[in-house]
């Protein structure tokens, strides 16, 4: 009994705690040096082959999706959105288990995982779960010059 | 209907998905289940708790969510009293999300047959955090160790 009772209140305690962390900074849009879980990719640049789809214009939101993930749809309902709104902006949805090599490459750990790439295809803004809308306008007007 | 088995591509936008209500209900019944499975320990009762948490998830999991007893509990009992869900949602997070409950508490059940009591426990425990942030935080299990699982495996 003592043993469970130890363990119910150590996992309800670091659940509770991470559930609360994932809350806060789940789709928060940062630039790409300052993701904690992500090495630097600032200045890589994807090209049309890399992504599958040709760059957008003035930028491109590139999404990584998984089958099992639920906040993939919303995701890809708020940049639907964006592209609408916002004119020579593409977004590319990309099914991550089907290009590993590049989730390597890019160090994608989950999904979804929104990287916002300038007109030459570099890597400029990342978020780790679905941002806002206002969010993504935001970043897409700093990395729109 | 979106099957759990890996896509070449993306999830589609199933036209008949899900209520999404539903499998945020069943996480409440898992949570109630392993918390009186993990403090009984490998006693009949904890045994008998882990043993039906393991056939809900298995059904859950391999049959799918229209099988699962809890879905079933909230289709019939829960979801007549509430207005019609928002949005409709694809089955297959929620489904893989039972599968990855079913692999922790049939260790915990398994272990709790050979009296190793700690052990049982430990894997409980686990499952129940899983299941404790789908019902308190609209977890999604599948984002965080389904990408991970498979860049480790190829």
């Amino acid at each position: 009994m003592s043993t469970g009772l130890g363990i119910l209140v150590v996992v309800l305690i670091a659940a509770t705690a991470f559930g609360l962390y994932r809350r806060f900074t789940d789709g928060h849009i940062k630039g790409v040096d300052s993701v904690p879980d992500a090495p630097t990719h600032d200045g890589e640049v994807l090209s049309a082959a890399d992504i599958g789809a040709p760059l957008g214009e003035r930028a491109t939101l590139v999404q990584f999706s998984t089958a099992f993930c639920q906040p993939c749809r919303a995701a890809r309902r708020t940049l639907g959105e964006v592209t609408g709104m916002v004119e020579g902006v593409t977004h590319v949805e990309i099914d991550a288990e089907a290009h590993l090599d590049l989730v390597r490459r890019l160090d994608v750990m989950r999904t979804p995982t929104i990287l916002v790439l300038d007109s030459t295809g570099r890597i400029r803004r990342r978020a780790v779960g679905a941002p806002r809308t206002a969010d993504v306008v935001a970043a897409l007007g700093d990395v729109i010059d | 209907m979106t099957t759990a088995t890996p896509q070449t591509h993306v999830s589609p936008t199933t036209p008949s998905g899900i209520d999404p209500r539903g499998p945020r209900f069943g996480a409440a019944l898992t949570v109630i289940a392993l918390v009186i499975a993990l403090l009984a320990g490998s006693n009949v009762l904890g045994t008998a708790v882990i043993a039906w948490q393991t056939l809900v998830f298995a059904l859950g999991a391999f049959v799918g969510l229209s099988a699962q007893p809890y879905g079933v509990l909230y289709r019939k009992v829960v979801r007549p009293r509430l207005g019609p869900p928002a949005e409709l949602e694809d089955p297959a997070p929620p489904r893989f999300a039972q599968l990855v409950g079913f692999l922790f508490a049939v260790v915990g059940l398994i272990s709790y047959l050979l009296g190793a009591t700690v052990v049982g426990q430990v894997a409980i425990g686990l499952a129940l955090a899983a299941a404790f942030l789908n019902a308190a935080f609209n977890f999604c299990l599948g984002c965080e160790i389904y990408l991970v699982a498979r860049r480790l495996r190829s």
